[in-house]
């Protein structure tokens, strides 16, 4: 092969290891996604054959050299109407079909466990509920039902993982969610794939997926000392949310343990539940969402909280004493060795006793 | 020549007419002045052609940057205004009003058997509009550029970029007026300025498909334009509705924006499926196979074009119930695209075919256009639009739409009439290796772009994970390939203005009422005001008034 240029010889040699039609299948979605997608592209396939076939053979048939003189033909009902349902049938087919596995990606299971990821000019920030960070790269454990909960700092960003065949806007100023559970370990792109200003291009990441015996490892190895509750109740205690927010009988503030999850009626009617959503306004807009029996004297945190910080107060306000506490600790923590593991959810309830528990 | 149909008068004898809508006046005013349709759309001929080959550049721009996974090229906030420029030009300076504001200006009061558009003075305005625009648009280019993305996004676009968003905003609110003027003329004239006899099912399905755009044009544009004044307001006295922090939401501007802009694809596309009608037909010599559905599926994809935009936010967070209705309306749109598809399949059959320009074209624009829409399904389908969404793949499928349909179309279009449009025929043999040159080309641009997308590469990225770069290369390499086919038909396009054979009347044998009168035509169209008295692609019609013709020729010699 000396007489082709070594170039293009490394970029033939290249092009041929890394050819690939679609991304490798490393979630469980992946496999039923492709289905679909090849159902598809079979589908356009014989299509795109026909019309190719009548197209080539009428060109023949009918060229003015054969058949000099075109019979004029109306037109068909009954092919026409063929040419309706049949694609229309089909059409149907992938509609049901697409709408079931959507169904699927974006409605997680109740025992999923949840990573943060904050989306912003341009890097991914992931926060575990441990307190492990990351910035353009998340680990996850193969065999679990992860949640990923999303929101933008600033514009939109959107977080996309071919090999998991997953994709969910990140949007100022509002959490959305998507979930997977990896089957294979390795390490696979992450992307934004909504433009989002300058470095757009660069706000690319690594899923490091592990079995879970070196997810445990990592956990312990990257711990930063504080879970994302014990961040909370730190902040909970320098933004004096306490001063209002306890047990006293003059409170003026509603006690925050065991809200969240709950069902709570507002003081302009209605009622609302208290998921994340709901907290994160609660503070960042409090007079828009006061509960019933309090004034409307809490001023708001706009400006002066990050999207980390309202997710570090959340997942505090969801350690005091609800179910949703118990739920999340046994999904994260049993991963920790034992010394460790037991550390943040321990810690959290005991010092939480102090502020706003009787 | 049995292989053509093409019948030209007799080279010794033929001349230009000397009284024809060129001849008539001289003299620049008397174009810039003009009240005539046929000016006007010669005069957005070279303007469209001028903004296609600037964002045609951009594009080349973005495909050699492409050409490796490093951002070498130029910095990622040249490259961002690049392909932001090259979207803003192509969509509203070059694609929308494309096929409708020069073909269909000149055709449509010929095709009617009028004189003029209803509206001759607000169709000049209307060009006036569009280079305002146009002209801003390039100065806000030249003097720093913008870089949102052709779509604007929010809170992108209100609160982040330091760039020329208010000026190339402005821009495009001013041309969107210039395409809300030709859409309300083209609905005017189309109701009120018919020849006698020429009923609604006997229009050519150039006409059904101009009127199906048209009402596009004038109900979905002003979205736009609202969309835009408040991304201006945000940005100057920050009024806040799309600002979260405000208590604004920053999806809202994407519903209002996509309201627009999905059926601003259909604005895009229907004249287009127009021109290719009138081509199959005449190339086939046969009656378009079922006109009524046709010409009601033109509608049909106006109709439900109107409601189907947020099958663009399919991943944002909206209801998942939204989402359903919203992938199956495009399903349902996607119904009355194949029914065209095979429909001029079918006119093919039994017909006596001939492959001219037009014709090739429009065989190109048939494959690319199935290609562009099966592909759409993919995306239409909620649960592969998660994986295929914001990639590469979109980028193929839009461009295997607009370029590969839409681009295709008006240079069949283009073609089919140069010689109606300026009495000259141009070059076949050099014309029909353009076309197959171009659609080569387009396949190794945007075909690699489907398995990009299908690996997971995202839109708009200056750099890539290097194992993306092989397919990179076959696109880059593909566009110099299209690039020598857009390039081609300028050259001999110019060339036969001066040295195309004379073309006479009625060159391809068609039967629309265009080409019943000379070429180029009179500024009043019709010696005569036409009568219509025959169906539309009435070929014994046509063989008929041609043998009455010769006998009375015959009897005038005797």
């Amino acid at each position: 092969m000396d007489h082709i240029s070594p170039t293009i010889w490394q970029f033939l040699v290249k092009w041929m290891t890394n050819f690939a039609l679609y991304p490798p299948e490393a979630s469980k979605i992946a496999p039923q996604m492709d289905a679909l997608y090849f159902f598809m592209v079979l589908v356009s396939l014989i299509g795109l054959t026909i019309v190719v076939l009548l197209v080539t053979a009428f060109s023949i048939l009918y060229s003015k050299k054969r058949h000099p003189v075109a019979v004029q033909i109306e037109g068909s009902t009954l092919l026409e109407a063929t040419w309706t349902i049949i694609p229309l049938g089909l059409f149907l087919v992938m509609f049901v079909w697409g709408a079931l596995i959507y169904f699927r990606v974006f409605t997680p299971p109740a025992n999923a466990m949840n990573i943060y990821v904050v989306g912003k000019q341009w890097m991914w920030k992931a926060e575990h509920p441990g307190g492990q960070h990351e910035i353009n790269a998340l680990h996850i454990p193969t065999g679990r039902a992860i949640q990923v909960t999303l929101i933008s700092q600033d514009v939109f960003h959107s977080f996309s993982v071919p090999a998991f065949r997953v994709k969910r806007e990140a949007i100022p100023g509002r959490y959305t969610t998507v979930w997977f559970e990896a089957t294979t370990p390795g390490t696979y792109h992450l992307f934004c794939t909504q433009y989002c200003g300058t470095n757009h291009s660069q706000m690319m990441g690594d899923i490091v997926v592990m079995t879970q015996e070196d997810y445990r490892k990592w956990l312990a190895n990257s711990t930063s000392g504080m879970s994302l509750a014990q961040n909370g109740e730190r902040l909970f205690a320098s933004l004096s949310c306490a001063a209002c927010h306890n047990t006293r009988p003059d409170a003026r503030g509603p006690n925050l343990a065991g809200v969240y999850g709950a069902k709570l009626p507002l003081a302009s009617g209605g009622t609302v539940i208290a998921d994340d959503a709901y907290l994160r306004e609660a503070i960042l807009n409090p007079s828009q969402h006061i509960t019933q029996g309090y004034a409307p004297i809490m001023p708001t945190y706009q400006g002066q909280i990050s999207e980390e910080g309202v997710i570090s107060l959340i997942e505090y306000i969801k350690n005091l004493d609800s179910d949703y506490r118990i739920q999340q600790t046994l999904n994260t923590t049993d991963m920790l060795p034992e010394s460790e593991g037991k550390a943040p959810s321990a810690a959290t309830p005991a010092a939480s006793k102090g502020t706003v528990k009787p | 020549m049995s292989d053509t149909i093409v019948s030209l008068p007799d080279p010794s004898t033929a001349r230009i007419p000397k009284d024809n809508f060129i001849t008539r006046e001289n003299g620049l005013l008397s174009w810039l002045l003009t009240g005539d349709h046929k000016r006007i759309a010669i005069l957005y001929l070279i303007s469209i052609t001028f903004f296609f080959f600037i964002g045609g550049a951009l594009a080349g721009l973005i495909r050699l940057e492409l050409l490796t996974p490093q951002s070498d090229l130029m910095a990622t906030d040249t490259y961002n205004k690049v392909f932001t420029m090259h979207g803003i030009i192509m969509i509203f300076f070059f694609l929308v009003p494309s096929v409708p504001a020069t073909l269909g200006n000149f055709l449509i009061p010929m095709m009617i058997g009028a004189k003029d558009l209803a509206l001759p003075k607000v169709n000049l305005l209307s060009w006036y509009l569009y280079m305002t625009g146009g002209i801003l648009a390039i100065v806000t280019m030249a003097t720093g550029g913008v870089d949102t993305g052709w779509t604007f996004t929010t809170p992108l676009s209100t609160h982040y970029v330091n760039t020329n968003v208010l000026t190339t905003g402005l821009a495009v609110f001013i041309a969107g007026f210039s395409s809300i003027l030709t859409g309300l003329n083209f609905i005017v004239t189309i109701h009120k300025m018919r020849a006698p006899g020429m009923t609604w099912f006997r229009l050519p399905l150039f006409i059904w498909a101009h009127y199906a755009a048209s009402i596009l044009m004038v109900l979905a544009t002003p979205v736009v334009a609202i969309a835009i004044v408040l991304v201006a307001l945000e940005r100057t006295i920050g009024i806040g509705v799309f600002d979260p922090t405000k208590g604004g939401d920053p999806l809202l501007f994407q519903h209002l924006f996509w309201f627009y802009s999905h059926p601003a694809v259909y604005i895009m596309i229907l004249p287009g499926m127009g021109v290719i009608s009138e081509v199959i037909s005449t190339f086939s010599r046969k009656r378009v196979f079922g006109y009524t559905a046709v010409a009601f599926s033109s509608v049909a994809i106006a109709v439900f074009g109107f409601f189907v935009w947020a099958h663009h936010m399919f991943i944002m967070g909206i209801s998942n119930y939204a989402v359903l209705v919203f992938s199956l309306l495009t399903m349902l749109v996607a119904v009355p695209s194949a029914i065209k598809i095979f429909n001029w399949t079918f006119t093919l059959y039994k017909g006596s075919i001939t492959f001219e320009t037009p014709m090739l074209y429009a065989f190109g624009f048939m494959g690319l256009f199935t290609i562009g829409g099966m592909t759409g399904v993919f995306l239409g389908s909620s649960g592969t639009d998660i994986h295929l969404t914001e990639t590469y793949f979109i980028v193929a499928h839009f461009h295997f739409v607009m370029v590969g349909g839409m681009l295709m179309a008006f240079l069949a279009g283009i073609h089919f009439w140069w010689p109606k449009i300026t009495g000259r025929m141009y070059p076949e043999k050099v014309s029909q290796l353009a076309a197959v040159v171009t659609f080569i080309g387009f396949n190794f641009t945007f075909f690699p772009q489907f398995i990009l997308g299908t690996l997971g590469m995202p839109r708009r990225i200056a750099s890539y994970p290097p194992e993306f770069q092989v397919l990179n290369v076959f696109s880059t390499a593909g566009a110099t390939i299209l690039g020598v086919g857009y390039l081609l038909p300028v050259l001999y396009l110019i060339w036969s203005l001066k040295y195309g054979a004379i073309a006479g009347n009625n060159p391809w044998q068609a039967t629309g009422l265009e080409w019943q009168t000379q070429s180029p035509p009179l500024t009043e169209n019709f010696v005569v005001p036409p009568v219509m008295d025959h169906e539309a692609y009435d070929y014994e019609w046509l063989a008929s008034q041609q043998q009455a013709e010769k006998e009375a020729e015959v009897s005038h010699d005797g």
